[in-house]
């Protein structure tokens, strides 16, 4: 007897609530689904700003924080309605394949290495930033992502860039966020890329210091894609637009600009308004 | 070891404020994590009644694969379902991705084996001959089957709380099918991975805290009730 009546009593409040969520009610302004990188999901930025957007406009913003690679795979599959990322060069097939369309350049900030601030690979030291990643290679550890994320892709591009051969370098890979990557570099003693939002957001905990910055190749671009209804039928186009064009409006690039500037002393991302890279 | 105290001394002090969003996500993950035990027993109980009292030949097959569903990893629930729900997947339409709904699912997924194991095992134990003699004292189906859940209660309520305890704290299948969406599906364990990752470790710990309490709660009432009823 104690046991039969909650139990029916639970089951029929777990139906409830699941019968809840079911509905489909005719005047929805509607729900988006945004793929984002996990370095604008950890700054807060996002849950900043969408909560304007929502407050006004009525739509949902469904914003998922995953690496650049798997934003983009979903939004080729049309599982998401747009994607906020931040690899050109990844972007760009998508682009190609007409997966995406109408992309906006939102903000930009800057990649740095980080590493033990006694700096024993003397990455600091370098001329320039490909001999800095041959110091860290050759008298260092690195630390990478690993999880096809935007800033991996990076890492990747700038190895290869600097004529390193990335694949037989001691580098442990994490497959994790940026966090999970800065806290684990922090604690091994090694270097690792990361854009400077994150770092600074986690500055405090980490036994971290920025050795290398300030190469034309670091610069990290945040582009705002509305993926394309024509080939995705799901995709709530006028609603994803919509969001694109607020995150561009004059008021929400202040708002970028300013987050949390006071905090850091300095901002942790440059709205696109005021970026020397062009748009689009 | 300071930053442990100080992280404790500013969970605490977040617990005793009531901080609404801790509330909030506290009472979320409750209300996903209880939602998806009362339909796994729902779903659970009456199958591992039959896996318990029914001999067939596939039992045995059907029994182990059961157990192996007990060890499934919820993460691969979460993929699971994530596959199936995603508006490509062959659910799609019924846009439940990224909803409390898809969580409850893929918990469900995950406490059924567990409920189902611990009905039939309890099922099991009890004297084989027992709904002859209840039928032999002029039970009917249903009062005999009323009256094996009663004697077999200790283990339903075990599996209320295995199935409870295993969902309320896994995090993979959460966060792939749920998003982690702030103030829409982000449970308990999902926050302190996003806290986690955030730095702020004295929210962390007290959203871990809460989510002990919340399961020590939960298992102390029904323990109190299963060691309670004189046999």
């Amino acid at each position: 007897m104690p046991l039969a009546r909650p139990l029916l009593a639970m089951a029929l409040v777990g139906l409830l609530v699941f019968a809840a969520g079911c509905d489909g009610s005719g005047d929805d302004p509607g729900t988006i689904i945004l793929a984002t990188t996990t370095s604008t999901h950890d700054s807060g930025l996002l849950e900043e700003l969408v909560p304007r957007f929502e407050a006004r406009t009525g739509i949902t913003v469904k914003v998922i924080a995953v690496g650049t690679g798997a934003a983009l795979r979903m939004a080729g599959e049309g599982n998401v309605d747009a994607v906020l990322v931040h690899a050109p060069e990844a972007e760009a097939p998508y682009i190609a394949s007409g997966d995406l369309v109408s992309g906006r350049l939102v903000m930009t900030n800057d990649f740095v290495i980080v590493g033990p601030p006694d700096d024993p690979a003397a990455a600091a030291a370098a001329p320039d930033l490909p001999a800095a990643l041959a110091a860290i290679a050759s008298g260092g550890r690195f630390v990478s992502r690993g999880d096809d994320s935007g800033t991996h892709k990076r890492e990747l591009a700038l190895w290869a860039g600097a004529g390193i051969d990335a694949g037989a370098l001691p580098r442990e890979e994490t497959g994790q966020g940026m966090g999970a990557t800065l806290t684990i570099a922090s604690e091994r003693g090694a270097y690792t890329l990361t854009d400077r939002a994150t770092y600074l957001a986690l500055r405090d905990v980490l036994d971290l210091a920025v050795l290398v910055e300030g190469d034309a190749t670091l610069l990290n671009v945040y582009r705002i894609h509305v993926v394309n209804p024509d080939k995705h039928d799901e995709v709530a186009a006028e609603q994803a637009e919509a969001f694109a064009a607020f995150l561009l409006e004059p008021e929400t690039q202040a708002r970028i600009g300013r987050f949390r500037a006071e905090e850091f002393g300095r901002s942790l991302f440059t709205p696109a308004v005021q970026t020397p890279v062009g748009g689009g | 070891m300071e930053a442990i105290w100080e992280g404790l001394v500013e969970a605490f002090r977040l617990i005793g404020r009531g901080d609404g969003e801790l509330f909030s996500i506290a009472g979320r993950s409750l209300l996903v994590s209880g939602s998806a035990t009362a339909l796994a027993m729902l779903v659970g109980v009456p199958l591992g009644y039959l896996l318990g009292r029914a001999r067939f030949p596939a039992r045995t097959l059907i029994l182990a694969a059961v157990g192996t569903g007990m060890g499934m990893p919820p993460v691969v629930a979460g993929l699971v379902i994530w596959l199936l729900l995603v508006r490509s997947g062959p659910f799609g339409g019924f846009e439940l991705i990224y909803t409390k709904q898809a969580m409850v699912i893929a918990q469900f997924l995950i406490a059924t084996p567990l409920v189902i194991a611990f009905t039939a095992a309890s099922i099991q134990a009890l004297p084989p001959r027992l709904p002859d003699l209840l039928a032999v004292l002029g039970a009917g189906k249903l009062r005999t089957l009323w009256l094996l859940a009663r004697e077999a209660r200790l283990g339903l309520l075990a599996a209320v709380m295995a199935g409870f305890g295993a969902v309320v704290s896994e995090v993979g299948a959460s966060m792939a099918v749920g998003g982690n969406l702030a103030g829409d599906t982000r449970v308990l364990t999902t926050a302190i991975v996003t806290e986690t990752s955030r730095a702020d470790t004295e929210r962390a710990i007290a959203y871990g805290l809460v989510l002990l309490a919340m399961a020590f709660a939960i298992v102390a009432v029904l323990t109190v009730v299963q060691q309670r009823s004189p046999r």
